[in-house]
């Protein structure tokens, strides 16, 4: 294994769905289900059984909206406002309509959901104004669940190739160009339609630790969804709306108040008292978090230490063995227990996320990006705080209309011209004796993207983080050098993530205002609703490198009210609450 | 210029005595979103499954996935 092969082979299906984490798989049941005659193909660069953010299971669905509980008028309006205000509510909209009949169909699946005595699910609040998170007490589950049902739908799965181009021709998709992560063969794919759903650019910063694979996103995600749809024109969204967590300091996973929120845990400054109301992420939120650790009231923690036994033993049972289950092994290794002492907390290393922010692929509410017959959903597509239950919903849309797009086309022809490039570019850095390795290339990127680009954002030190950039791109495309073909894949991951960091700097600059919080807090400028109530799309200029243009936001369909507008700027705590 | 030889330690340890891959066991190489293990040859036969390459998102399919309990998933040291 791993010994670089070199071949070509080329494969054609009627629909490609690139990335088999949460979105994907959900894209391609229900494209299959809808046309049962339809070629589907699943791709990943993973094994689709372990693939992506839900690899080992989610303790919940964070943004469900189910009735009784919430409406999709006060979800959209919550979205909103967690959003600044920049935000196509259609999408939103539909998402809150649908999303409900979603969870009923996990739950045919076998993924449980949290009931109360009287059989209703058992929805907690964590937003500032509504309630949404409904937990999963088999969270564990769900990532088997979805695997049965691409088997009983016999979707033909391909693992272990790594997308890295898209095809286009004739103004609209034509397949991609992918690599095999074990042999370096290439492997085009033609395609009617194409779905990505590549996840989050989850190493674009560099976490504390200085551990590449160290991230909050699932180190597999590097950014390859972003990259593609860039270079073959797509139009991407707001990417200046950093996604940037609140995590577990070192660990750098969720530190998960949402679980530990409705039961009584909650995000707190060095004194044990709580600063901030809500702890539901959000541009607004962070920015109250990096202020308490400038106002010298650091570090901030998650406090639990006040809470029963048996409150915390519930805490521990799911926050230890779904999401992140090495959990309980860190802290046991720190000997820290929630009992006795908080957990320091930090601000993660910036990445591009929809899931938690809103920095994606344009899509509209039936997820189609700007180019016909490319789709985009989860992580990767720019549905504002989407989640997992995005990631299924927005996935379930793209397949449906997948299904509609493919009927009158065929399969759009392409220059070969495209592949002989590509094959030039992914293959390069076997063709040398020796040179920089891809962990240089890639380290170098991201300490450069924290050293500048971390916000509060400074002008000069943006522009100075593109000369970087331009060198480390200079050294990687003369003198990058891999041994082998798993090398080759970190090496083409490592392209990738230069390609985000340029599209970071450009879009951080273009919007000259504040907005989102810490998430684009531009020192120089406050907010500016007069000439930046817009979403900035960012697309790949004639020169090859980012351009940018600004798109008005559609009419809302739920209107916000002047004195709804900043529910999520007020988030400070006002008056001191002692530690219980 | 050559590469050096920097040695990191790596998070994952698998318990040889354990391990199946001489039967022809390859689950935890399968799973691993990251694709950082492999099987030994010894004598141009599979041995034991061990981790390669050092880039681990300490995630846990590997531990939970083998058969016989061989897999330990430590924290990597850089962060534990
Ligand atoms: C630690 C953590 C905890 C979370 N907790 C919650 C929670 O409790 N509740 C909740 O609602 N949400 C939660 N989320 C968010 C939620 O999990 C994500 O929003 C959602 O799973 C994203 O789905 P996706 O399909 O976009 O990406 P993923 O599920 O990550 O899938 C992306 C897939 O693309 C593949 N891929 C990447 N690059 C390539 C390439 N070049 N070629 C081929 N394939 C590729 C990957 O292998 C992967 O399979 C959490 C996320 C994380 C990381
Ligand atoms: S899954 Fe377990 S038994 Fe199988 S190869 Fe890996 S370590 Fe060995
Ligand atoms: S913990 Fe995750 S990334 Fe690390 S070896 Fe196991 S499966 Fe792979």
């Amino acid at each position: 294994m791993d010994e670089i092969v070199d071949g070509i082979t080329q494969i054609d299906c009627d629909i490609l769905i690139i990335g088999g984490g949460t979105a994907g798989p959900m894209a391609a049941i229900k494209a299959k289900r809808k046309n049962p005659d339809a070629n589907v193909v699943l791709l990943d660069k993973a094994n689709v059984k372990r693939s992506g953010a839900i690899s080992m299971g989610m303790d919940g669905l964070n943004n469900s909206v189910i009735p009784g509980y919430a409406t999709p008028e006060q979800y959209t309006k919550e979205i909103t406002i967690a959003n600044d205000g920049i935000c196509d509510q259609a999408a939103v909209y539909r998402y809150a309509e649908e999303c409900y009949g979603i969870i009923q169909e996990l739950d045919q699946f076998g993924i449980r959901f949290q009931k109360d005595q009287n059989g209703e699910y058992d929805v907690k609040k964590v937003h500032h104004i509504g309630t949404y998170v409904l937990p999963m007490p088999n969270g564990d589950t769900v990532k088997k669940a979805l695997y049965r049902q691409l088997r009983k739908a016999r979707i033909n799965i391909i693992n272990r190739y790594m997308a890295t181009r898209l095809l286009t021709g004739e103004g609209r998709v034509a397949g991609a160009i992918c690599i095999n992560t074990r042999t370096a063969e290439t492997l085009v794919v033609r395609a009617k339609a194409v779905i990505m759903g590549l996840g989050a650019a989850g190493r674009l910063g560099l976490p504390t630790s200085g551990y590449l694979y160290g991230t909050y996103e699932n180190a597999s995600n590097s950014g390859e969804g972003y990259a593609m749809a860039y270079h073959a024109g797509a139009g991407l969204a707001n990417l200046e709306c950093f996604q940037i967590n609140p995590l577990i300091k070192d660990y750098n996973g969720p530190a998960c108040a949402y679980v530990a929120g409705p039961m009584g845990g909650y995000t707190a400054n060095a004194k044990g008292e709580r600063f901030i109301e809500c702890d539901y992420w959000s541009g607004q939120m962070m920015q109250e978090f990096y202020d308490e650790l400038q106002g010298g009231k650091g570090p901030v923690y998650l406090k639990l230490n006040h809470l029963a036994e048996e409150t915390v033993a519930e805490i521990e049972r799911v926050l230890h063995i779904v999401e992140r289950p090495t959990r309980g092994h860190f802290h046991a290794g720190r000997g820290t227990d929630y009992r006795k002492q908080m957990i320091e907390m930090h601000i993660s290393e910036i990445g591009f996320c929809s899931g938690h922010s809103a920095s994606g692929v344009f899509v509209d509410k039936h997820a189609r990006t700007t180019i016909p017959g490319l789709y985009a959903a989860g992580d990767m597509a720019n549905v504002p705080h989407n989640y997992m239950l995005g990631a299924f919903t927005n996935g379930a849309f793209a397949g449906l209309d997948a299904v509609d797009f493919i009927a009158d086309v065929d399969h759009a022809a392409f220059d070969q011209g495209e592949v002989d490039a590509e094959r030039a570019r992914v293959l390069a850095p076997t063709k040398r004796d020796d040179g920089i390795p891809p962990n240089q290339i890639e380290y170098k990127t991201r300490r450069l993207v924290n050293d500048y680009l971390q916000p509060p954002k400074v002008t000069a030190k943006m522009e100075l983080a593109q000369a970087r950039f331009a060198e480390v791109r200079e050294d990687m495309e003369t003198g990058m050098y891999v041994r082998d073909a798993h090398e080759l894949m970190r090496a083409l991951e490592a392209s990738t993530i230069l390609d985000c960091a340029d599209m970071a700097a450009a879009a951080s600059l273009y919007r000259t205002e504040s907005r989102w919080g810490l998430y684009h807090n531009r020192v120089e400028y406050d907010r500016d609703d007069e000439n930046w109530f817009c979403h900035t799309i960012l697309t790949k200029g004639a020169d090859g490198k980012p351009t940018h243009r600004k798109q008005a936001v559609e009419p809302y369909i739920v209107d916000i009210a002047d004195d709804e507008k900043d529910a999520y700027q007020n988030q400070r705590v006002t008056k001191t609450v002692a530690a219980e | 210029m050559p590469l050096a030889e920097s040695a990191s330690i790596v998070p994952v340890v698998v318990d040889k005595d354990l391990c199946i891959a001489d039967k022809g066991c390859t689950v935890c190489v399968d799973v691993c979103p990251l694709d950082v293990l492999r099987i030994a040859v010894k004598d141009g036969a599979p041995e034991t499954a061990y981790m390669k390459y050092d880039e681990c998102w300490y995630c846990m399919p590997c531990e939970a996935d083998c058969p016989t309990g061989a897999v330990t998933v430590n924290l990597p040291f850089l962060l534990k």
